[in-house]
């Protein structure tokens, strides 16, 4: 009797599954859904990441790092050839262009030590957006842009302006707390906490600009922020190039064609 | 003997009826089916040939609208792909299948969408 149940019950619950297995027939499969490039780049055979408007906050050198990163990142995607020149100083170029090379505007951090001579070699600071933008009108200059173009055989022209910043908040966070009942269990609840957090935000405005002509063909701003805990000490250049490591692939997007891979379910 | 006519015409009519739309879900099950076994080698084009086929066949069947619009996500064709997961879950909104496709398209398409400056 017993083993006629369980043979019955057993039977049963096969049948079951499988008409389960049946209603909800289904198979996954990986795709790779390809995104269009923004910028049609087929004139170009060449690519000259030519500088940025940034300053030199906390020790990083946004605009050395910045093109150092984008080259190699071009190099390796074989992308289009990439021009191994000097950067182009273009703080400097911005301000004789506007006349002001003595009212040069006087970045924060030299706005608070006033004493202290400014070395000429040593790229300002920044701390926001406005500070860099007495400098923005350098990438509407077309004959600039041109000559540098014709200097360079005409290549596209990637420059903009890179701030790269500390920051510091405070504020209730919602982290994750164990905690235990009188019965010894364990469970996991959300629990709200006062925290004073640090970090960076990382701007970036990326200019791609016609070699041949000088003028503007693109125009792309990204904006990435990380905060960690006051008491974390982590180095300002490792959290840029966490930063960077986020807004490269939309970066890359713009030259060339990106594809997402992911998973779906085809239905029977 | 008109109307009995009509009658047993309306009679075998109704008793026809899902024996047709039987044969139409059985037809587009089996392009269905073929579309899956030549997309899984990759030859999506051939696939995406089938579920057109198998939409045609049975427009009311979700599962064809959902592996179409799959396809075209994976050519590019991400307007076509959203117009195809539209009628599967127009089809089928309880599909929670469907439903998880959709959100990652949509994740995808949202993406590009403002990369254009378009409202997503």
């Amino acid at each position: 009797m017993t083993a006629f149940f369980r043979k019955t019950v057993g039977s049963l619950s096969l049948a079951l599954v499988a008409a389960f297995a049946a209603c909800t027939s289904y198979t996954e499969i990986p795709i790779e859904t390809p995104i269009q490039p923004k910028l049609d780049v087929s004139a170009f055979q060449r690519i000259f990441i030519a500088g940025f408007i940034a300053g030199a906050n906390e020790d990083v050198d946004a605009n050395m790092e910045t093109v150092r990163l984008l080259r190699s990142q071009l190099r390796n995607k074989g992308i289009m050839r990439v021009i191994d020149a000097d950067t182009l100083p273009l703080l400097e170029v911005a301000r004789q262009s506007s006349g002001e090379a003595n009212t040069a505007p006087v970045p924060d951090q030299q706005a608070v030590t006033p004493q202290e001579p400014q070395d000429p070699n040593k790229a300002p600071v920044f701390n926001d957006e406005k500070a860099l933008e007495p400098y923005n009108h350098i990438f509407a200059n077309v004959a600039y842009w041109k000559r540098i173009g014709e200097e360079f055989q005409q290549p596209l022209i990637v420059t903009g302006a890179v701030l790269f910043a500390p920051q510091q908040r405070s504020g209730f966070v919602q982290r994750e707390q164990e905690v235990y009942d009188p019965f010894g269990r364990r469970s996991v609840v959300p629990v709200r906490t006062y925290m004073e957090r640090k970090g960076f935000v990382l701007r970036p405005t990326f200019i791609f600009i016609d070699g041949r002509t000088g003028e503007t063909l693109h125009t792309e701003t990204f904006r990435e922020e990380i905060l960690y805990n006051a008491s974390q000490q982590t180095p300002a250049l490792s959290s840029y190039f966490e930063l960077m490591d986020r807004l490269l692939p939309a970066f890359l997007n713009t030259l060339s064609a990106q594809k997402i891979k992911g998973t779906r379910t085809l239905l029977k | 003997m008109f109307a009995r006519q009509l009658v047993i015409g309306l009679l075998l009519a109704l008793v026809s009826a899902p024996a047709v739309w039987a044969d139409q879900r059985g037809d587009a099950k089996k392009q269905v089916e073929f579309g899956i076994q030549v997309a899984q080698r990759g030859l999506w084009r051939e696939a995406i040939y089938r579920w057109e086929r198998a939409t045609q066949i049975d427009p009311t069947y979700a599962a064809a609208f959902n592996n179409l619009a799959v396809a075209y996500e994976h050519e590019g064709q991400l307007a076509k792909a959203r117009d195809a997961y539209d009628k599967a879950l127009a089809l089928e909104p309880t599909n929670a299948l469907v439903r998880q496709n959709y959100d990652l398209f949509k994740e995808i398409n949202d993406r590009v969408l403002q990369k254009d400056g378009r409202q997503p």
